[in-house]
């Protein structure tokens, strides 16, 4: 079982959002992360959507939701030539004693300190999916007391042709 | 001009050559009903019993045309009640556009009276649907709706309304459709189908609705003389290829014959065509065409691959596939391999005869006996339409109409008033069902009584449902959970109540005669059949089996 990612670039209009996970519960495809975004035109919203399946389900990913009236267009991302990124932003209990242990993992990985309450600090971290897997893995051994990632949203390096005619 | 929103919808529906409304009145919708009023010069309304029936009508008369069944309901249960319809029609690829009413927009999110979130409810059984926000898009939506249930792979679309929309005034100006051929893409894969077929020994074709849909039926033909392919065929495609022709192995599938099942699993190639594999056919998906190099030709780049992969592909309209690959197939014959299924059609299931009850079998023979080449067939869902399937000789292209994806028990008696409707009396129109089948939406009668369609209902009695039946005895220990109702309905006296005529038979004499006097009262007609509980349908393949675990008696 692969992870793959999509691109989709969707008429920005209501309902379209319900309309692309319905298909996906319709059809039993996996969603790890699904994004949904602004574009330079104001007409179209770009989703980036990871599934997990394998090539014969993912085909069927994309040629249910190439179907859809208000898919532009669709493209599958190749890992080798895409940025992707995700943010999270992660609340850890702290004192004066672990927030120096805390600041120094963050510094590591880019992470910055966005809030200093009593008892506890929220990091933010933005990087591909696999740093910000990474760095959880690294203060598992303190506390969470809330966070939120927002899901991958992606695009190919250079020029690229599938925007064309959109 | 400017135009109420519900003047619009009517002026959009002449624009599209719409003449034929089915539906069902209400307080949503009542603006839309008085445009109604106003246009019933150009557009005949037809009220139903129900929505789900005024659904199904309209997707019978597309079927039967092949042009847009058009459908109105009020908001709320009136929405509902469409959406088993709209299901039916979305399974089956048919063009439909479903007209709902809502309440007012300034009232929408309030759990206001009759309202209903039906785009919602309606997303995963329709191609697009719209709820309109304003009088100003409410004319181009309906264009696009139109547009959409049409092209490519036809299913249906629904407009939701909100009753303001309907009031408001807006300019309107006609656009007549322009009938803009779709962008030629050049089709992929054809000389590599063309060498497949050509060096081909023992090749089957496999066809569905989708030559129907396209109107490839002659096409299909050729392809079949030409390179001397056996065909079998899916229930959506009953007709397309005549009754007795030397090369119709009959249908495919679960009920299917064991010749066209057999070939299938000897063939060397399989040409599916306009169809898309589903449990009913290749109910073991490993097993279906094991020998076999399949191509597919649909115009659904989504059903190559979904449930059986195919070697080859051409995707594109099954009409212009066929029209370019023919001049590229050698003439040939296959005399060894039609041999070899004359053989096997030897040996096919054939029931037995006994006329001093009524069988099956005999029943549709006698049917197509008395109504000639000409009729229509529209079935209800379950043993008697699979007869129906089995026995009725098909010789015309879509006149068997069945819901055959969605299985809708009640679909029959609104299909057949649809296809009344669209033929205007030419032709006779039989519409065959069970009395499970007929229990829930019988009430169609008064229907077809009010508008004195001459519908003749066949109702296939065995006091039970009889498919559920038959797959309690044969894989549940012949424990009839609920399939055994033990109604005590008097047919003849229900179809008098409704204000139609009805018959009561047990033997074929009886039935011969019931239904030459049904085809001469060219008015709704019930004619109720006693048959026996235990009557099955055979061949049968268990889901998920295949030929070789064919149940035969």
């Amino acid at each position: 079982m692969e992870k793959h990612y999509l691109s989709v670039l969707v008429a920005n209009h209501a309902g379209v959002l319900a309309r692309i996970s319905s298909l996906f519960c319709q059809r039993g495809f996996n969603i790890d992360s699904l994004t949904v975004s602004a574009t330079d035109n104001p007409e179209i919203s770009r989703i980036t959507i990871v599934t997990t399946g394998d090539e014969a389900s993912f085909r069927q990913v994309r040629k249910q939701t190439e179907k859809l009236i208000e898919t532009k267009t669709l493209f599958p991302l190749n890992l080798r030539t895409s940025l992707l990124r995700e943010l999270l932003l992660i609340k850890l209990r702290s004192n004066n004693e672990l927030k120096p242990k805390i600041e120094e993992i963050a510094k590591k990985y880019g992470a910055s300190v966005i809030d200093v309450s009593v008892g506890c600090m929220v990091l933010e971290l933005t990087g591909e999916p696999e740093k910000v897997d990474d760095f959880l893995l690294k203060i598992k051994d303190y506390e969470i007391v809330e966070m939120c990632r927002t899901g991958v949203t992606a695009m190919e390096r250079g020029e690229v042709t599938y925007l064309l005619g959109v | 001009m400017l135009l109420t929103g519900a003047e619009i919808v009517a002026e959009v529906l002449i624009e599209q050559g719409v003449d034929t409304v089915f539906g069902y009145p209400g307080g949503s919708v009542l603006n839309i009903y008085d445009a109604l009023y106003q246009y019933s010069d150009k557009i005949n309304h037809y009220m139903s019993a129900h929505e789900q029936g005024a659904a199904h009508a309209a997707d019978g008369y597309a079927r039967l045309t092949g042009k847009t069944g058009v459908v109105i309901s009020t908001s709320g249960p009136g929405a509902t009640n469409l959406v088993t319809g709209i299901a039916t029609a979305y399974m089956d690829s048919v063009p439909l556009v479903a007209i709902t009413g809502n309440v007012p927009t300034s009232l929408i999110g309030r759990d206001s009276f009759q309202e209903v979130y039906i785009a919602g409810i309606t997303m995963p059984i329709t191609k697009h649907n719209f709820t309109v926000r304003s009088v100003e898009e409410l004319a181009d939506t309906l264009r696009t709706a139109f547009k959409i249930a049409n092209e490519g792979r036809p299913g249906p679309v629904l407009i939701d309304i909100p009753k303001d929309v309907t009031v408001n005034k807006a300019d309107f100006e006609v656009i007549s459709p322009v009938n803009k051929a779709p962008e030629e893409k050049r089709l992929k894969h054809l000389e590599k189908v063309a060498d497949l077929i050509n060096s081909s020994k023992f090749p089957v074709v496999y066809f569905g609705g989708g030559v129907r849909i396209s109107g490839a039926e002659q096409e299909l033909f050729e392809l079949l003389k030409k390179a001397e392919i056996p065909a079998t065929y899916t229930m959506m495609a009953a007709g397309v290829l005549g009754y007795g022709d030397e090369l119709n192995m009959g249908l495919i599938g679960m009920h299917g014959s064991r010749t066209a099942n057999l070939a299938v699993d000897n063939a060397d190639l399989v040409l599916a065509i306009g169809t898309r594999f589903s449990d009913r056919v290749a109910l073991n998906t490993n097993k279906f065409a094991r020998r076999a190099r399949i191509v597919h030709i649909d115009i659904d780049p989504s059903e190559i691959g979904k449930n059986v992969p195919a070697d080859t592909s051409i995707i594109g309209d099954v009409k212009k596939v066929l029209t370019a690959l023919l001049p590229m197939i050698e003439k040939a014959n296959h005399t060894e391999w039609l041999a070899q299924i004359n053989e096997w059609k030897q040996k096919d299931y054939r029931p037995r005869d006994d006329d001093s009850v009524l069988k099956p079998h005999q029943v549709m023979s006698a049917i197509c006996d008395a109504a000639g080449e000409d009729a229509v067939y529209i079935t209800d869902v379950g043993q008697h339409q699979m007869w129906a399937a089995q026995y009725i000789r098909h010789l015309k292209t879509k006149s068997f109409l069945t819901s055959g994806g969605l299985g809708t028990m009640g679909y029959g008696y609104g299909a057949a008033i649809g296809a009344a409707v669209a033929d205007g009396g030419k032709r006779p129109i039989i519409h065959i069902t069970g009395d499970g089948s007929f229990h829930m939406n019988m009430n169609e009668a008064c229907t077809a009584v009010s508008y004195n369609l001459p519908v003749i209902t066949v109702i296939m009695n065995n006091s039970v449902l009889g498919m559920v039946r038959q797959w309690q005895k044969t894989f549940y220990g012949k424990r009839y959970s609920s399939s055994e109702p033990e109604r005590k309905t008097n047919y003849k006296a229900v179809a008098e109540g409704f204000g139609l005529t009805g018959f009561k038979c047990t033997n074929l004499a009886e039935f011969k005669e019931a239904l030459d006097k049904a085809l001469e009262l060219k008015a709704p007609v019930w004619i109720e059949c006693v048959i026996d509980r235990e009557e099955a349908v055979l061949p049968m393949i268990p889901a998920g089996g295949s030929v070789d675990d064919m149940i035969i008696n």
